[in-house]
């Protein structure tokens, strides 16, 4: 024994493992994945049981929204939290880490889970039941929080993928003709974008030596600036698509109405920005360098996806695929905040994203509502719901407010922010960018309203009568359907009434987004100093 | 080696996107299978291709000898290889599902879900 502890001092190396344990407040971090993924295990046991399994899963993702609140009190208290797996040092193991940015996100997403795991039972039937809608949302909602929570960016490529592999279940669920047409079209997309993901990963690791961001962060300024502006163009690239911005963007209007509305609402609320916030990750924590040289391309990027998404919800009749497009202009906007990159444009860019989960789950779940009623998905032959449901008319014109960004509702104060920013780098093509993003979104949002509620009947001749295919809510739907989207828009609301603690919210994630030093102390916070 | 090896990861970076850009979904399939080949490939050589000694620490020691090669590449290659072949083996269920029910395998007639003659939005408003 002697000898062995003679060699091993010998070698002089830095001891290669944590001794202490992580205090118990910060496994918080690891609940959010831990929950999801044992919880979908249980629920593919569960699979004969319907009642067994909604209640299971609204449990567990309760369990999840109240830890991520708990995670987010803990974040605002003591900064970034990290964690290594395996006892491994820092860069060496896999590290989760929450700073503002991902508890934020994570909430957001956790809190629309929630309410499509309710309103998923007004539309599902037992055999998408037994087929494992419950398992594979809980397993979107772990690749999801999985990929914010992480540190590590190879292991940010394997929640993608779980991520990715549970989105094509949901979304071929039900395994009707249009379904398997759009899923053929997002599967070959998805797969392509995640693939030069793994190629970006590649080179940054060839380049720098590491997988761990707060290393790479580090180590970045060492590359030389070719190589790594062609890196951050490949990132760029693959998370564009992932995020659907505009040259890549064909693939969501094509897959996201194909679903039933629960799906599509959890896709366009969560999915898009999971591409997003993995840029602002890559490219303003990262590689700052790259991003400062491609920023003439995130520009032409983010003023063309702002323009064209609401354009593009402009020429639909069908109104999910005029929400579709409305994902997509949203994601043009969280791109001007990354083009931007100052404390207001990133926070602005945080606190957007985390508006646009929230307010286009409702919108879509609203959307499904109103097509339970007219019973088509054709906004021409909708018209009349006013006079029937004067309360889901009312839930529609404040989420047509909220998307395009209107006071006081959530999405103004981000807007407000971004417009700031742009006019204090002096971008003025983002300014207008933006602007003419929330005019276009509200004249397709209140045309969406206009024919769906004010219009007596259906398009033509007959618009002046009474539109008789109506049918009303039956009260399983307004129970299981309406109130959980009503206290999704009152989330909303509030958030938008209330937006002090978004701010300083915001504010603290642009802060460790722009200089990781906290970030970076945090990961390495058991690595002793030499 | 490793000049040789750029070469291959060109040549099958070629291939595969030659191939997904066509318009058939089996031709697109094959291009995906290459393409995954392309960037486990692409992992091994950018993991440095410098000895032929193997990352294994001799008994005695508590560090591989010098210049032995990278593991890591091989442990990220392997959890690619896996997440790639179901992704594809899914695709491909998917592809045969779609070909089934469709009775389409150009992606020209899969216009179900993006109908090619599509209403104009209503004038009104």
């Amino acid at each position: 024994m002697a000898t062995a502890e003679t060699s091993y001092d010998a070698l002089n190396l830095p001891p290669h493992f944590i001794e202490s344990a992580t205090p118990a407040a910060d496994w918080i971090l690891i609940w959010p994945v831990a929950l999801t993924l044992l919880g979908s295990g249980l629920l593919v046991m569960l699979r004969g049981n319907r009642t067994a399994q909604v209640g299971f899963a609204a449990a567990i993702t309760l369990a999840v929204v109240i830890s991520n609140i708990y995670l987010l009190l803990r974040v605002f208290e003591v900064g970034p939290i990290a964690m290594t797996m395996g006892k491994w040092l820092p860069p060496f193991g896999i590290t989760f880490v929450a700073d503002m940015t991902s508890a934020l996100f994570c909430l957001a997403a956790s809190l629309s889970t929630l309410v499509v795991i309710f309103y998923a039972q007004i539309e599902l039937d037992d055999r998408e039941h037994r087929f494992g809608f419950y398992p594979l949302v809980l397993l979107l909602l772990c690749g999801v929080c999985g990929s914010f929570l992480t540190g590590d960016i190879f292991n940010l490529y394997v929640w993608f993928e779980v991520m990715l592999i549970s989105s094509f279940g949901l979304l071929i669920l039900g395994g009707r003709k249009v379904q398997l047409d759009g899923a053929v079209k997002y599967g070959f997309l998805n797969l392509l974008a995640t693939t030069f993901f793994l190629v970006a990963i590649a080179y940054t690791y060839g380049l720098t030596g590491s997988l761990n961001v707060a290393d790479i962060a580090q180590k970045a300024g060492d590359m030389p600036l070719g190589s790594m502006v062609s890196v951050a163009a490949l990132f760029l690239l693959a998370f564009g698509i992932k995020a659907a911005a505009f040259p890549a963007n064909a693939w969501l209007p094509a897959a996201y109405h194909t679903p039933s509305i629960s799906v599509s609402a959890l896709f366009g609320g969560m999915l898009t920005k999971v591409g997003a916030y993995a840029l602002y990750r890559v490219l303003v924590l990262i590689m700052p360098e790259g991003r400062d040289f491609l920023e003439p391309a995130i520009i032409a990027i983010a003023v063309a996806t702002m323009v064209l998404g609401p354009l593009g919800a402009l020429a639909q009749t069908n109104i999910r695929r005029a929400i579709g497009f409305m994902v997509i202009g949203g994601i043009g906007v969280l791109f001007a905040g990354l083009a931007i990159n100052s404390m207001h444009g990133v926070g602005g860019g945080v606190i957007y994203a985390m508006h646009s989960i929230l307010t286009l789950t409702a919108l879509y779940l609203i959307g499904g509502l109103v097509e339970r009623m007219s019973g088509t998905n054709d906004i021409r032959f909708m018209g009349g719901i006013y006079g029937a449901s004067a309360l889901l008319s009312i839930a529609f014109i404040i989420l047509v407010f909220a998307v395009a960004g209107l006071p006081p509702f959530l999405g103004f104060w981000p807007k407000l922010l971004l417009v700031e920013g742009a006019i204090r780098v002096g971008d003025w093509l983002l300014v207008a960018g933006l602007l003419i993003n929330s005019l276009l979104t509200l004249i397709a949002a209140s045309r969406l309203w206009a024919h769906i509620f004010w219009r007596n009947g259906h398009e033509g001749e007959r618009s002046e009568q009474a539109n008789e295919t109506l049918r009303l809510l039956t009260p399983h739907e307004i129970r299981l359907g309406m109130v959980p989207a009503l206290a999704l828009i009152a989330v909303i609301v509030g958030m938008g009434l209330f937006p002090d603690w978004v701010f300083s919210a915001g504010g603290i994630a642009a802060m460790d987004m722009l200089s990781p030093d906290r970030y970076i102390s945090a990961v390495f916070a058991e690595v002793p100093q030499p | 080696m490793e000049i040789a090896l750029v070469g291959l990861v060109t040549l099958f970076f070629a291939v595969a996107l030659y191939l997904i850009l066509s318009k058939s979904i089996i031709r697109m399939l094959l291009g995906v299978v290459v393409l995954g080949n392309a960037v486990h490939l692409l992992i091994f050589t950018i993991g440095r291709l410098t000895t032929e000694i193997p990352p294994i620490i001799p008994a005695g020691t508590y560090v591989p000898l010098e210049g032995s090669a990278n593991p890591l590449p091989q442990a990220l290659i392997l959890t690619a290889i896996v997440i790639s072949f179901a992704l594809f083996a899914f695709l491909l269920v998917l592809g045969y599902r779609a070909y089934e029910e469709l009775d389409a395998d150009n992606t020209d007639n899969m216009r179900l879900a993006e109908p090619e003659d599509a209403p104009r939005p209503p004038f009104s408003y």
